[in-house]
């Protein structure tokens, strides 16, 4: 499957003003071997999009650029128009990419609130002295926190657990919180990755109705690598799928369950593919 | 906003014992060695003066100073600096430099003692030099740790040991010899340092308007002071946005970096605080000992962090005792108790050549009974003792239903359940 075959398959997304992320013809190597060869891909605004493809796609890797953990061989990411190409994670964050990890990472002894508040740090400005001093202005600004992160985590549902240690949570709750904490960053794309992993079929059904109400209410583009198939049917507005390395498929999720190259290299993992190695 | 204000409150009042504690603690200390010692009988003097001496006291509490800014760097922000000695020397030095004669080119005096008015050199008052050397020495941690603290745990470990190796060097060498001007005095000491300017405060009967060699009580309060106002930036800061970050820092850099904090100014800010208490204590120590010599070695760094790993990573008043106990084994303690034990048992065995194999051992049983050092943070005591919520199910066992079904039980008996998850860790540990 080689990039010429690909391209006037999978035409690539017009460049529209109202893009909330847009990466242009990501290629990143790793020595000799290229793990994203040249992805172009977009969230518009308001927009759930789903990002899937078989192990080794490339997802991750993918996601790792946007969030600016790795510098692309060439390509460039925009966010919100503005170019974020090869900055540093915490600038990009800043600007409005907030994400959730694959396996958990929270900061396991901190408090729920903390946790929350720790993502508000780009957004707060107190400094060295006028916390020693405890400014009035300081004061007024953690007393806002204090609020905004108790109001995010019953928005996600955990507001009884607040001050919990993060790592005293329930697993379901340690999700929920990760998005609490993703989302006190007040961010443009919200990029979830995996988020239902270790979730039961009915957590994974309500979760769909969240991720709805998160992009609804916080006004976020959000962002999925999923794995769970009924989830990404459900969830998504338009899907993009990943082998090798490459954009193979993008449409909705009726497209994608009916283009044969996605059933042959993903949802094929299980049959077809096996089957015709078998032969 | 009225159901918030109850926890609140008592949070407020239980914060509050440590530091009336402290308070309490040190105004005690000092009506002791001023009002009751001189007055006692002599079997009390003389037990006082050989366990208990006031300058040994007073050289406790600049170690303490010490360790509570190492606490900033180790303990909030978890990075592992085996260097801190620089900060104490090059504020010792800043001391003896801006309160002696020995710049003697010069005639600088901003609030010197009166006495020495007419004399050559820079004479400033005690109180601008702590600031100020504690300022200077926060600059400097900022130029060090700009190129080093990209680096990650190991690798800092190491270069922050190279420059703490490098700056007591500058001092040993910085003689006219060497330099060509006489910025130190080599191996020798920069003596006598003045005294500390007591201000209104010489109004008050018995008390010198120069705090001198001889009024330990009197410095051992204003030692006390510096420390407290280091234990107050240290607990403000602690709870405030920077405070955060460092945990999180100190918990995952790179969730930290992801959700929007800069690694590299909080790891700075760290640092300068650390060294901004460093600066402070290191005047002090100029003071208390009366000179600046360049007698600081890799074993001071040591000796500081094992305080703050002993007393307690994180927590300040944890890392406080546990400077309190070194110091005083290391200044006072190891020495009499020699003493004692040739005396009673007719040996001759020189105890305090043995201080780092004491330490070594009690440290290696720290570790295996009490790793979380003497008086931890609540949540270092956690993770120390509890296997997380999620690694215990992923052991496959289904905690939750168990802890349901054990809520029905016991309802309030919530320490059962503490012990039951202790134990399950405790087998785990076994089984790997």
């Amino acid at each position: 499957m080689t990039a010429t075959e690909t391209e006037p398959e999978v035409p690539a997304p017009t460049p529209t003003g109202n893009d909330a992320l847009r990466a242009d013809d990501i290629v990143i190597a790793f020595g000799g071997l290229i793990a994203v060869n040249g992805v172009t891909f977009n969230v518009p605004e308001g927009g759930i999009v789903s990002l899937i493809g078989p192990n080794g796609a490339g997802k991750t890797t993918f996601f790792n650029v946007l969030t600016g953990l790795y510098r692309p061989t060439s390509g460039n990411v925009y966010l919100g128009g503005r170019e974020v190409t090869g900055k540093a994670p915490h600038r990009i964050a800043k600007m409005g990419l907030a994400r959730t990890f694959q396996n958990i990472r929270l900061f396991n002894l901190m408090t729920a609130e903390e946790n929350v508040m720790v993502a508000m740090h780009s957004h707060l400005r107190s400094g060295i002295a006028s916390t020693v001093f405890s400014m009035p202005w300081q004061r007024r600004e953690e007393h806002r926190a204090h609020d905004a992160s108790r109001d995010l985590l019953e928005f996600v549902g955990i507001g009884k657990v607040r001050n919990e240690y993060a790592r005293n949570l329930s697993y379901g709750d340690q999700r929920r919180l990760e998005v609490a904490r993703a989302l006190a960053l007040q961010p443009k794309v919200l990029l979830l990755d995996e988020p239902t992993a270790g979730m039961n079929p009915q957590e994974s059904a309500q979760f769909v109705d969240f991720v709805h109400r998160v992009r609804d209410e916080k006004q976020v583009s959000v962002l999925l690598i999923e794995h769970d198939m009924s989830v990404v049917m459900r969830v998504s507005e338009r899907i993009t799928v990943l082998d090798r390395g490459e954009r193979i498929a993008e449409g909705g999720p009726d497209d994608i369950r009916a283009n044969e190259r996605v059933v042959e290299a993903y949802l094929g993992k299980t049959g077809t593919r096996e089957g015709r190695r078998d032969k | 906003m009225t159901a918030t204000s109850p926890p609140v409150n008592r949070r407020r009042l239980g914060s509050l014992a440590w530091p009336l504690g402290f308070t309490l603690a040190v105004i005690l200390i000092f009506i002791f060695y001023r009002y009751w010692l001189p007055d006692s009988v002599d079997q009390v003097q003389k037990f006082v003066a050989d366990w208990f001496p006031p300058a040994v006291i007073n050289q406790c509490v600049i170690w303490v100073i010490m360790a509570i800014g190492l606490n900033v760097v180790v303990g909030y922000a978890g990075l592992l600096d085996l260097g801190y000695v620089a900060f104490w020397a090059i504020g010792t030095y800043v001391g003896a430099w801006l309160m002696s004669g020995w710049f003697f080119q010069v005639h600088w005096h901003i609030g010197g003692p009166p006495t020495l008015n007419k004399a050559p050199g820079i004479h400033i008052s005690f109180w601008l030099v702590v600031i100020f050397a504690g300022a200077f020495c926060a600059l400097w941690g900022v130029l060090i740790g700009a190129p080093t603290l990209r680096l990650r745990s190991d690798y800092l470990a190491i270069v922050t040991l190279g420059f703490g190796e490098i700056i007591p060097q500058v001092f040993a060498n910085g003689d006219s010899e060497h330099l060509g001007f006489a910025l130190t005095n080599g191996q020798q000491s920069i003596v006598p340092i003045d005294g500390i300017g007591t201000g209104v405060f010489s109004q008050l009967k018995g008390v010198n308007p120069q705090l001198g060699v001889f009024d330990l009580p009197y410095r051992f309060l204003v030692f006390c002071l510096v420390a407290a106002f280091c234990v107050f930036v240290s607990l403000r800061l602690r709870r405030g946005r920077l405070g955060r970050a460092w945990l999180a820092i100190r918990e995952d850099e790179l969730a930290a970096s992801m959700m929007g904090v800069s690694l590299v100014r909080a790891k700075l800010s760290s640092y300068a605080v650390g060294a901004f208490f460093g600066g402070m204590g290191g005047v002090c120590y100029a003071v208390a000992v009366g000179g600046a010599s360049p007698n600081f070695s890799f074993n001071n760094s040591i000796t500081i962090l094992m305080m703050v790993v002993l007393g307690g990573m994180g927590n300040v008043w944890g890392v406080i005792i546990g400077a309190l106990i070194v110091s005083w084994v290391n200044l006072a303690g190891l020495s009499q108790f020699g003493d004692w034990y040739n005396n009673q048992f007719n040996t001759n065995i020189d105890f305090p050549s043995y201080n780092f194999l004491i330490f070594g051992i009690i440290l290696v049983l720290m570790m295996l009974f009490r790793r979380e050092g003497l008086l931890p943070e609540s949540r270092t005591r956690l993770i120390m003792r509890e296997p997380a919520r999620t690694e215990l199910e992923t052991l496959g066992a289904d905690i939750e239903a168990a802890e349901e079904e054990d809520e029905v039980i016991l309802e309030e008996e919530t320490e059962d359940e503490l012990v039951g998850t202790e134990t399950t860790g405790r087998s785990d540990g076994g089984n790997a």
